[in-house]
């Protein structure tokens, strides 16, 4: 018997979004559980990074509904969203860290910005969150000092200092290595474990996603075309969750029959 | 050719108010903001002490100039006496306010507009708004404020070098008396001046920097151009509305005043 899936802390419905015209989500749902880490795959331009946005109120959509812990988010509702901020932080795809900033003073503002802690809680409380990622050693050094590494860790740690329950994490891996990629999906599931937040990540690391989440979805059209456990994503027979999760053996598939075709050619007298 | 009137007169109407909420909602997201005067600190150095040089520099070749072409103006009329009073004029009323006001747009409005257009389009301003920090009480509020109190602190240096370089054309190079020149001044600044001076000094302070901080904060509304150019065009904007702001706020000023 499956084990229950816990009540949702974010509940979206029906988002519609549109660019000029160009619809890139028509009718988007999804419901992330407590203490999850759900990951919304798709191809590049499927539109996850503008539904993680819509999430964040970086965009605003056009139509539908976002529920935070049961509190609709109503367009107008400032105090609905204010909450939501306090309780929520968002990563973003280019780590957004403040370039005139250290990696600690980065660290401090959204505390020093949103809390009445004095001086010496705010140092505290960010030292630690550097300690966490590893990071006490460049406390003093400005994002672009970093390596790319370090800058995720550093806006990760930015956005756990707050202590959110929900954490939303935007392409965290895009252009990285492989090994790099794993290393930022396993940080990310041990930091959400050790912290208990729930996550949100909007990748298209099939592979990664698999094993470090909780629940995948798949946004294919504007619309989630998949919602569910990792074991069920891996055994659908839906077309277009097939031709996602399988682009790999069917580009093994094309080149055989590429270098088949050679090989026959090159035989023919 | 009514219809293209019509437009442009809506968007401009519309450019006015737009800028005008921005200021508004700046002034009051700075009411509730944590640690501003720091930030406000920070603000009135950049604006203030790295501009210093040039207002120094500008200000004295201002001086020196004013110095040398009237006195050979009222040398004509055998007037060279009255030096101290057309340089100390010039300066109160118009030279110091106007020039100081295009040297500061020239090097901390442009660098504002194009930092602030560079955190808007690396997604920092975005960054702070999901933090729950008002990017307005973070980023504009403190320069606003700095600017109404450097632009004056600015302008009264820059006609106090200006009086002093006038001071050298004048009694150092031309051989006029030194207190026939300073007694002059003394004689022709009143107190209207000067009250005059830095009026138009923190208006122009306000107007230029909000000018500034508006269209590096708003960068990426720009339908023409994103990106890097983007951040190009709204501080070369920026600049240009700037300058011509204080030229015509200068006029409505003084001609309320005067």
């Amino acid at each position: 018997m499956a084990a229950p899936v816990p009540e949702p802390l974010l509940q979206i419905e029906g988002l519609h979004k549109s660019f000029d015209g160009h619809a890139v989500l028509s009718g988007a749902s999804l419901a992330v559980p407590r203490g999850c880490l759900v990951s919304v795959l798709g191809r590049s331009g499927a539109g996850k990074s503008v539904f993680l946005k819509c999430l964040a109120d970086v965009l605003r959509p056009d139509a539908g509904t976002i529920r935070f812990d049961g509190r609709l988010l109503g367009a107008g509702d400032v105090e609905a969203w204010a909450d939501f901020r306090r309780r929520c932080s968002f990563l973003f795809q280019s780590n957004a860290l403040f370039d005139s900033l250290t990696a600690l003073e980065n660290v401090a503002l959204p505390l020093e910005q949103t809390t009445g802690l004095s001086g010496k809680e705010i140092d505290g409380r960010s030292l630690e969150a550097l300690r966490q990622l590893e990071l006490d050693a460049h406390r003093d050094r400005y994002p672009g000092q970093l390596s790319g590494g370090m800058q995720k860790r550093l806006a990760l740690a930015r956005a756990i200092v707050t202590r959110p329950e929900l954490v939303l994490f935007d392409e965290p891996t895009a252009g990285l290595d492989p090994l790099r990629r794993n290393a930022v999906f396993s940080m990310i599931a041990k930091y959400q474990r050790q912290f208990g937040f729930t996550a949100v990540v909007v990748t298209h690391d099939v592979p990664e996603a698999l094993v470090a989440s909780d629940r995948v979805a798949l946004l294919d059209q504007g619309r989630m075309c998949f919602e569910g456990v990792p074991a069920d994503f891996s055994a659908s027979n839906d077309g277009v969750v097939h031709d996602f999760r399988d682009s790999i053996a069917a580009l093994g598939s094309t080149l055989a029959a590429i270098r088949r075709g050679e090989a026959s050619s090159s035989a023919d007298p | 050719m009514l219809r293209i009137v019509g437009r442009n007169t809506l968007s401009i109407v519309q450019a006015l108010g737009d800028f005008a909420l921005f200021l508004g909602r700046s002034f009051r997201a700075a009411a509730g903001s944590r640690k501003i005067v720091r930030r406000i600190m920070r603000a009135g150095f950049e604006q203030g002490v790295r501009c210093l040089p040039v207002i120094l520099i500008v200000g004295m070749f201002t001086g020196l100039v004013l110095g040398l072409q009237g006195y050979y103006v009222l040398n004509k009329f055998g007037s060279e006496g009255l030096l101290g009073t057309l340089v100390s004029l010039s300066l109160v009323r118009e030279m110091g306010p106007v020039l100081a006001a295009l040297m500061l747009v020239g090097q901390a409005g442009s660098a504002l507009a194009a930092e602030l257009g560079i955190q808007r389009n690396s997604e920092q301003i975005a960054a702070l708004e999901t933090m729950g920090v008002s990017s307005y009480a973070y980023l504009v509020a403190p320069r606003l404020i700095a600017s109404l109190i450097v632009y004056p602190l600015q302008t009264a240096l820059f006609v106090t070098v200006g009086l002093v370089g006038g001071a050298l054309s004048g009694s150092v190079l031309l051989g006029l008396e030194s207190g026939v020149y300073w007694s002059a001044v003394e004689r022709a600044v009143e107190s209207q001046d000067v009250r005059e001076c830095f009026t138009k000094a923190a208006v122009f302070g306000l107007l230029t920097i909000g000018l500034c901080s508006y269209h590096g904060f708003n960068a990426h509304r720009n339908r023409s151009s994103t990106g890097a150019r983007a951040v190009s065009a709204s501080t070369t904007r920026a600049v240009v509305q700037s300058c011509i702001t204080v030229l015509a706020a200068d006029y409505v000023i003084t001609s309320f005043l005067v």
